[in-house]
């Protein structure tokens, strides 16, 4: 809520009047292959900006692989200056831009704005022994080693909120038993079938099987309850202070200006209030998490500091 | 199930209009057309295909997209026979002997044993999926990282069959692709391996541009060298396009085998379409009464693999419609079709949308009845294609090779690499090293490390988990048996008469 209200004030700031029609065509970067969470926020933008004609043409680009690395490489190279350029990131970048050792950060591109997040949650098989992630825990700071977690691929999002969990509880995050997966499905059949104890991953990846019986939610990442899921207590309820969020955002050009800057922001800002934008929120288990201006740029810092902190921590990153 | 029999009949009901057999017709042509460009795969063609079944209602885009889909793999399988330019890597090892039977003259019979054999092998896993999709999953989710350990162990131990006929070069070729095999970056410590600082290299080496590179380029290369002694080789075009009484009684069996293997693996979670093409080949080769005719164009390593491959397409949505979990690309492409529908996927897809599910696998039916009555007719069109003058046709080869590469990730580095690769697989021609194997150690490789080294992390260092969990054990103890088994069996053979 309190980030909704600063992107109003920031709007307002901005003296948005609900159309913005500088800018007609813009090129859209996807520094992901077809499929995954990128593209289709990268699409789906696409999609809204022309469904609410905000703009006349968007041209798309999937430069696809290294966790982004090559797409960011790629935008600072050939984008440079361009005021009609945007490019998706994330969360997955930051860690990905740490573990490559890129040459080229988020630091070098322009931050426009933070627009979804989906929170990531703690499941286990029905069956097992975990009833509250507080028991789960106090097993994982006993003995780090004989708890194996599933979830996505090692750094990620699912990796770092282990990890932290692990710290806050006091265990050591290097020994932690992390196994990472890189399709969901895959991560998802080990931990039903429990060869894995516990899984960590998006909370929507993880409904459809708590509703069906396969799994038990114990936690979710975020700061507060989510809507969704009112009995599902945060991972802070139970005894570690900690907060994982796969976030999304949209970054602009190096080299433009500052009226540039907030042109895009002001076409970014109507696209995600846009009703074809929020269908497909609703479409995707989204949650929106609105932040821009000077509050994400310290954001992306703050971020990128504790990010490659647990790499070290976990001894991914030297 | 009765009642599920009920909502077949109710799904073939509804697809059966004419108007949606004219989209299902459509979604086959389309799905041919693009699935023939070489590193395009069924998975990527309905990434494509998808949007432009957006605008149908619920049965005629599930019927359209049967149509595509088969129409896909279909495309891949035509131009890895002809131009042996495999669009991903289910379809590799079709293209081994696939390709052999074309420049023997034999096309017709390659093309007509692969869209049949497929056909086969898609009505039964269809059909299996409508009867044992659930007892079959809660076997699927028993296999961990052990299990699969253990199957990877078992498909090594048949590899022998692609290594050609001289061990040491056969060995020689596996180690590379093995070593290939580790470029990038490990997926279980996030540590890059010989990426030499090359950002492209760090998702690895794509297992299609090395195929194209090895199988399209470096023949290609090869016969440009020396090209007229190559002609000499080729046999001239000729003899029926059709399926000869000889074929049909060579292929049935191993269009059953490929089946049996293809069904299950696609069923497991992380079992894949590679592996039961690899051991459906091995199996064939070995039970074949003309092993020689392998590595020369043997109709049976095109009819089982072709069966494998598209068995275990089919049987990557048990886990799909049983459990909503999407465990390949193809798999997560209809999830996504589903989706357009507002289908939330997840465990009771068949309880609670059960018109969309049966919808989707009546589809199935008959976009494989309409792929077969369609590109039957074609085999002769396509055959004629190789008519084409050898430099000419081979130059088209080199663009279409080209082309692919360039398509998978838009990276003119992909083309180097191909390029580079092209120019490793003539000299492994030059040199006499059999590349098949190659492509072998590249895709086994990193999955039996990858799971391995999980395994070993669960069990928190314990070997014996290989042994201790039943299904592994007996992978483990089937290894054996193949390894040492045909030994022990001479060997005893040997000795009774002496007892």
């Amino acid at each position: 809520m309190r980030n909704w209200v600063v992107s109003a004030a920031l709007i307002a700031a901005l003296g948005v009047s609900g159309v913005a029609g500088a800018i007609d065509n813009v090129k859209i970067l996807i520094p992901a292959n077809p499929g995954g969470g990128w593209d289709q926020t990268g699409r789906a933008l696409a999609q809204a900006m022309l469904a609410a004609k905000l703009v006349k043409n968007v041209k798309l680009d999937n430069r696809g692989g290294a966790g982004g690395t090559i797409g960011i490489a790629q935008f600072v190279n050939s984008a440079k200056g361009d005021p009609e350029a945007l490019m998706i990131g994330g969360q997955v970048m930051v860690g990905a831009i740490e573990l490559n050792k890129s040459p080229v950060t988020l630091a070098q591109v322009t931050p426009l704005a933070r627009i979804t997040a989906e929170f990531d949650a703690i499941a286990v098989p029905t069956a097992s022994k975990f009833r509250t992630l507080r028991e789960l825990l106090q097993a994982l700071k006993a003995d780090p080693g004989a708890v194996a977690f599933g979830g996505g691929s090692a750094g990620g999002i699912d990796h770092i909120l282990v990890a932290l969990m692990a710290r806050a509880v006091g265990a050591d995050p290097k020994r932690i038993n992390y196994i990472p997966y890189a399709g969901g499905g895959e991560a998802m059949a080990a931990l039903i079938g429990g060869h894995v104890a516990a899984g960590a991953s998006g909370v929507a990846e993880f409904a459809p099987q708590v509703k069906a019986g396969k799994l038990r939610m114990l936690a979710v990442s975020s700061a507060r309850r989510l809507e969704d899921y009112p009995t599902i207590p945060t991972v802070r309820e139970q005894g570690a202070d900690v907060e994982a969020t796969n976030w999304r955002a949209v970054f602009a050009a190096p080299g433009i200006t500052q009226a540039q800057r907030d042109e895009l922001l002001r076409l970014v800002f109507a696209t995600v209030k846009s009703a074809p934008w929020q269908e497909t929120l609703k479409r995707n288990d989204w949650a929106e998490y609105l932040m821009a201006g000077e509050e994400f740029r310290s954001f992306l810092e703050t971020e990128q500091k504790r990010t490659a902190q647990v790499l070290k921590e976990i001894g991914l990153a030297k | 199930m009765p009642e599920a029999f009920g909502f077949l009949l109710q799904g073939f009901a509804v697809a059966l209009t004419w108007q949606n057999l004219l989209w299902c017709l459509l979604g086959c042509t389309l799905g041919t057309a693009v699935g023939v460009l070489p590193g395009v795969g069924p998975a990527l063609t309905i990434a494509l295909l998808l949007p432009a079944t957006a605008k149908l209602d619920a049965t005629g885009a599930l019927i359209m997209f049967a149509g595509i889909y088969y129409g896909a793999m279909f495309g891949g399988s035509t131009t890895s026979i002809l131009l042996n330019t495999p669009g991903e890597s289910a379809s590799i090892v079709t293209a081994i002997e696939g390709n052999r039977m074309a420049r023997r003259g034999r096309a017709g019979p390659a093309l007509a044993t692969a869209a049949i054999g497929s056909f086969v092998a898609g009505t039964i896993a269809t059909l299996l999926l409508s009867l044992v999709a659930p007892p079959m999953v809660e076997f699927a989710l028993r296999f961990g990282p052990a299990e699969y350990f253990a199957l990877m162990v078992l498909a090594f131990t048949t590899v022998s069959g692609v290594l050609g006929a001289s061990m040491l070069r056969g060995y020689a070729s596996l180690f590379l692709g093995l070593a290939v095999g580790l470029v990038g970056i490990d997926a279980i410590s996030a540590q890059q391996r010989y990426t030499l600082g090359i950002p492209e290299l760090l998702d690895g080496i794509d297992v299609v541009v090395v195929a194209v590179g090895l199988f399209a380029v470096g023949e290609t290369l090869y016969l440009a060298a020396y090209y007229s002694r190559a002609e000499e080789k080729l046999e001239r075009l000729g003899g029926s396009i059709w399926m000869s009484r000889a074929d049909w009684a060579r292929s049935w069996k191993p269009w059953l085998r490929g089946t049996a293997f293809g069904f299950p693996f696609g069923s497991i979670p992380a079992g894949g379409a590679e592996i039961p093409t690899f051991l459906s080949y091995a199996t064939e080769k070995k039970l074949s009464k003309h092993p020689e005719e392998f590595g020369q164009g043997a109709i049976e390593g095109v009819a089982g693999p072709e069966a494998a491959n598209n068995a275990s397409s089919t049987g990557s949505l048990v886990p799909l419609l049983t459990l909503g979990l999407p465990t390949s690309a193809t798999a997560a492409m209809i999830l996504a079709a589903f989706q357009q529908f507002g289908l939330q996927p997840g465990p009771n897809l068949f309880a609670s949308s059960p018109d969309l599910v049966w919808g989707l696998i009546a589809s199935l039916y008959i976009g494989n009845v309409m792929l077969l009555v369609l590109n039957l007719p074609l085999v002769g069109l396509w055959v004629r294609l190789l008519a084409i003058p050898r430099p000419l046709l081979y130059a088209g080869i080199l663009v279409f090779a080209t082309l692919g590469a360039y398509g998978l990730r838009q990276s003119w580095f992909d083309l180097m690499l191909l390029w580079l690769i092209g120019l490793g697989g003539f000299l492994m021609r030059r040199y006499d090293f059999p590349v098949a194997p190659v492509i072998v150690g590249m895709i086994l490789g990193p999955l039996a490390e990858n799971q391995f080294r999980r395994a070993l992390a669960i069990s928190q260092g314990d070997p014996t988990v290989f042994l201790s969990h039943p299904i592994s054990a007996v992978l483990m103890a089937l290894s054996v048996a193949v390894l040492i088994g045909p030994w022990l069996w001479r060997r005893v053979r040997k000795e009774t008469p002496l007892t």
